[in-house]
């Protein structure tokens, strides 16, 4: 760890606009400091400026970026109405890190590829132009979808993928004011850039993150994994299907542990939508989420992984919301 | 207070213990789930382990890495990291270490700084007033090399591989029997490199003090320990104490002096004032010992009825140049199975990679799931059930040397455990039995760890005030030797536990084997149970009665119809016994072995290829069991590294150059909570090995280890219709088999 320079904000404006890296829980960065994956020369601590209530917004929530996955997971409107939210959050990490892991945190925590946290490894994300460690290594974690030839790191967490199927929206505040991100669009593909992981730009920060009304239906997150807990996504699917007449309504579907982000496929979710539910369907709507995939090696299961899983996942949903 | 009256009392072991005194005893401790004495400490955090407690003016130390996978360092930025904020110094010195000693070695591995053999080798040591200025700055090191090598040559691509001829034995002709068997299977299997991964990360505080050293540290063997940091540093061993009260685990990685005790001793030499050393979780990985990878070539054969005919076992596995070492994969199979041709190989390939040290239960922990999930292959093929046909053949003394068991309770393990589990409920058709997605599955092994005694010495004070210490350098690796030294005193003292403190961990005290390869309880409990028994001879003498006729009980001493209190027939004086245990002829004539079954039921997703441990049951015999409730700890701790073997535990190595890449808890999976099922344990308090010791008890803390796999992976080959044979067993290898 480098020395740093610590300053507290009284309100998010003391934060906004400054070159200072901001810091919430720390679960991610704290560990990335010591082993100077992350050099900030100053730390801006959020953890008074509120920001920490969910709030009724028209059909809709608003979450503050200070609410920890704790709360947010147990949060009563949160298990009515978007329990895919809830369940994607308790699949992630230990009791202990939900704690204090908060909301605006967990969305930008950074990769867990292996050439990124070892600083005598080639990492373009690390070091841009260094290389890609991964490439010919060891990838059994990297992505299938979207990856470049300078970056196959995954996004590893499980709380964004639930808010891409959700459609939610990130609401960030900077030196120019307040601007909205859509989930979807908030986390980046790697391409020449592999170094910067989001659209968050200098200066901002996140205030909260909105949930639109309430899809309804089955919602289910099914995160597959090396152990049974405290272990991040092989291949997780976000998944939230209406029925109607016995023919799927409206299917958001969302997949983590593949790529740079949250995978969301709408091709994929139009093609089930209005259909009667069926093996060879699920089967194509699969296809049509693997568009373009290609395995680098250690991870080459996770394309026949993800298939299976978002099968048997929407097998799951139709069966029950029938 | 009056000097102690002394009494000495030494035991070789060449013959069968015919007292079995712990059963004739009157106190009823031994045996008994006793709570730790220390668990308070433990569980309210005030315990101090190595890294705990610094002494006034401690400097901090942080090791600077080699970054390639072999060639020499021929400088070091050293003026600029000196310049750096509260760096006291960058130490290069000669008497630096190329890895850790190996267990009982009392010898160190000599190397100094310049020559790097494995990625992530030592190769400097920064100080500095703080520890984030240590790490600060080693960070900043930028070390100069030549010949340098960034590639590894990892253990399927080798060729050229060392047979030590001790290693390898043949007897018959298994060729032959292979081709005239009814039944035969040869087939190989894989393990991974794998990794300790110890709570606690090796850690020590070294000072110096009129030309004496102390390091309190974190180590197993104190006894050796202190010759390998003697050795290290090239001064006398009376010149070194080493401490370790509490050890937070250690599976084997903390046998050896390691480089944190090393380099703090020199360090703290250099500078005169305290210098602590903790190593990074990542620095645990790559700068201490694994467990070899091994390839493994099974071929067993047997004739019609299923009787085994012959067992062929070679193994494959890695260390660095130079090391004695190697993974022993085959040393349970000469005497476990029956079997009359036999053949046995081991080659050593090796490797520019983090060394290759003793990790639980080195040899059968890889050895014995291997072996025995081929003869569940088998079995299978042979048309047999499993639990029958083990039963089947299990010899009536070791068929490669002829020596009788001192004691084989495996039958009566198979047995039991097969009733308490409901093996009759097994699935007779692989792959049959379905829950929605869930394919379940029932597996079964064998589980067999050697039993070994060390030469171990203890003292016994009984105080006037009929209060009793027991002393030794044996330490407790989250064990329970506390427990077990403290019960063992008060039964041969008639003492309630609580008149009894054991104190442990200290290298001045009296030597003991330390704790490794299971020896630890047996070894210094038997020395404990000689000391307080050259005791009860002096009390006897009091008493005026033959030892045989002193009963001892509640802190008071009865003969005949007389009954005193211990503080009376002390009158003020102060008994002191020391005991000694030495190995002897007993174990060069009998095959001793501690024993044991494993049953499993696991569902397997046919989606995603994801295997759960359901239920998980054992049954162990080790002799007598010193504490119903550790020996349970021991079993249950071994049981649930078996899941960890068999589905999770893997050290992914860079191909390129042996780069560890997985190194830390996060990526280098062990089973968490979730993973671990209810487990059942069953612990045969009956066995009695004569052969073993004065105490009649073998070794348990590595046994429940040695076959869990085998169960996993024959439950998964029960549930799937498939056999797996790379471990660990992952969703991957899995979904790849399912089609």
């Amino acid at each position: 760890m480098r020395a740093f320079d610590y300053a507290r904000a009284q309100t998010p404006a003391d934060a906004i606009g400054t070159d200072a890296r901001i810091i919430a829980g720390g679960t991610n960065l704290l560990d990335l400091m010591k082993l100077q994956v992350e050099t900030p020369e100053r730390l801006i601590d959020i953890n008074h400026v509120g920001l920490d209530q969910v709030e009724r917004d028209g059909d809709g929530l608003r979450i503050g970026a200070l609410v920890r996955n704790s709360d947010l997971a147990a949060h009563p409107a949160v298990r009515q109405d978007w329990p895919l939210l809830s369940r994607a959050l308790l699949a992630g990490a230990s009791p202990q890190l939900r704690n204090r892991a908060s909301t605006g945190g967990n969305l930008m925590q950074r990769t867990r590829c292996y050439y990124f946290y070892d600083l005598d490894a080639p990492c373009n994300k690390r070091v841009p132009g260094s290389g890609c460690g991964a490439i010919g290594g060891v990838n059994r974690i990297h992505a299938i979808l979207g990856a470049s030839e300078h970056c196959i790191a995954t996004y590893p967490g499980d709380m964004a993928v639930a808010l891409s199927a959700l459609d939610a929206v990130v609401e960030v505040e900077g030196p120019d004011g307040r601007r909205e991100i859509p989930a979807t669009a908030f986390h980046r593909l790697p391409g020449d850039r592999p170094d910067l992981d989001n659209e968050l730009q200098p200066g901002e920060m996140i205030l909260s993150v909105r949930l639109p009304a309430p899809l309804g239906g089955r919602q289910i997150y099914r995160k597959v994994r090396d152990r049974r807990s405290y272990a991040f996504a092989l291949v997780s699917v976000a998944a939230a299907v209406t029925m109607q007449g016995g023919r799927m309504d409206r299917v958001r579907l969302a997949f983590g542990g593949v790529a740079h982000k949250p995978w969301r496929v709408p091709a994929a979710e139009q093609m089930l939508a209005g259909q009667a539910p069926s093996a060879e369907l699920f089967d194509r709507a699969a296809a049509a989420v693997l568009e373009g995939a290609r395995g680098q090696g250690h991870n080459d299961f996770k394309i026949p992984l993800l298939r299976r899983t978002l099968a048997a996942v929407l097998a799951e949903a139709v069966q029950e919301s029938a | 207070m009056s000097n102690p009256i002394e009494v000495t009392l030494t035991h070789r072991m060449n013959l069968p213990d015919e007292e079995n005194l712990l059963d004739r005893m009157a106190q009823g401790v031994v045996s008994t789930p006793m709570d730790r004495p220390e668990g308070p400490l433990k569980v309210s955090g005030t315990a101090t382990y190595a890294d705990e407690d610094h002494p006034p003016g401690t400097a901090y130390g942080w090791f600077v890495r080699a970054a390639i996978t072999s060639g020499r360092v021929t400088g070091l930025n050293t003026r600029e990291l000196e310049a750096m904020p509260g760096v006291l110094a960058v130490i290069r010195d000669n008497r630096m270490i190329r890895n850790p000693a190996q267990g009982g070695d009392a010898k160190s591995p000599h190397q100094g700084p310049s020559e790097v053999f494995y990625k992530g080798q030592p190769i400097a040591l920064v100080v500095a007033e703080t520890f984030e200025q240590a790490r600060d700055a080693a960070l900043a090191a930028r070390p100069d090399y030549k010949d340098r090598s960034d590639r590894a040559v990892i253990l399927p691509t080798r060729t050229d591989y060392e047979k030590p001829r001790s290693k390898q034995s043949s007897q018959g002709n298994l060729d032959k029997a292979m081709r005239n068997a009814a039944f035969a299977v040869d087939v190989e299997y894989d393990t991974p490199s794998m990794s300790h991964a110890a709570m606690e990360p090796h850690a020590a505080v070294a000072w110096w003090q009129d030309g004496r050293l102390t390091v309190r540290g974190s180590y197993q063997m104190l006894n050796s320990n202190a010759q390998e940091l003697a050795d290290a540093l090239g001064i006398s061993v009376k010149k070194v104490r080493i401490l370790s009260r509490y050890v937070g685990g250690g599976f084997g990685s903390k046998l050896g002096i390691g480089h944190e005790g090393v380099g703090a001793a020199i360090a703290a030499q250099k500078l005169d004032r305290p210098v602590a050393i903790a190593l990074h979780r990542r620095q645990v990985f790559e700068a201490t010992h694994r467990r070899s990878e091994t390839r493994q070539r099974v071929r067993l054969c047997c004739d019609a009825d299923g009787r085994m005919t012959g067992i062929g076992h070679e193994a494959w596995v890695s260390n660095l140049p130079g090391e004695t070492f190697s993974e022993p994969v085959t040393q349970a199979t000469p005497f476990t199975w029956a079997g009359e041709n036999r053949e046995i190989g081991h080659y050593i390939g090796r490797l520019n990679l983090t060394g290759a040290g003793s990790m639980r239960a080195p040899g059968e922990a890889v050895g014995v799931p291997i072996t025995d999930a081929a003869m569940d292959e088998l079995a299978e093929a042979a048309g047999i059930d499993p639990v029958e046909f083990r039963l089947r053949n299990i010899p009536e003394a070791d068929p490669s040397s002829g020596k009788p068991f001192s004691s084989n309770r495996l039958a009566d393990c198979i047995r039991i455990g097969a009733e308490r589990f409901g093996w009759s409920g097994r699935p007779k058709v692989p792959g049959s039995r379905r829950e929605g997605e869930w394919l379940i599955g029932f597996g079964m092994s064998g589980v067999i760890r050697v039993n070994m005694l060390g030469d171990s010495t203890a003292r016994v004070t009984l105080r006037p005030d009929g209060t009793a210490l027991v002393e030794t350098d044996m330490t407790d690796i989250g064990t329970g030797s506390y427990s077990v030294l403290t019960q063992i005193a008060a039964e041969m003292l008639g003492l309630p536990p609580d008149r009894v403190t054991t104190v442990l961990g200290d290298s001045d005290l009296p030597p003991s084997i330390g704790s490794g390869g299971s020896r630890g309880a047996a070894s210094s409990g038997s020395s404990v149970m000689l000391a307080a028994r050259a005791v009860r001879g002096k009390l006897a003498e009091r008493m005026g009665c033959d030892e045989e006729d002193l009963t001892l009980k509640d802190g008071t001493a009865i003969a005949g119809n007389r009954q005193r209190d211990l503080a009376d027939v002390l009158a003020g004086d102060i008994l002191q016994g020391t005991g000694t245990i030495k190995r002897g002829a007993a174990e060069a004539h009998h095959r001793q072995s501690s024993w044991g079954a494993e049953f499993c039921e696991v569902a397997v997703s046919s989606v995603t290829g994801e295997v759960h441990v359901r239920r998980l049951s054992g049954v162990f015999a080790a002799g007598r069991i010193l504490n119903a409730k550790t020996a349970r700890s021991q079993c249950m701790g071994g049981m649930i590294f078996g899941i960890g073997q068999a589905l999770h535990e893997e050290v992914f190595h860079d191909a390129r150059d042996g780069s560890f890449m997985n190194r830390d808890l996060a990526e280098y999976h062990v089973p968490a909570n979730l993973d671990v099922p209810h487990i059942d344990i069953e612990l045969l308090m009956d066995d009695r090995d004569p052969y073993a010791n004065p105490m009649q008890a073998k070794g348990i803390g590595e046994l429940a280890l040695c076959g869990t796999a085998a169960a996993i992976v024959n439950a998964i080959a029960n549930a799937t219709g498939h056999r797996f044979r790379s471990f660990p067993i992952t969703l991957d290898k899995v979904l790849e088999k399912l089609g």
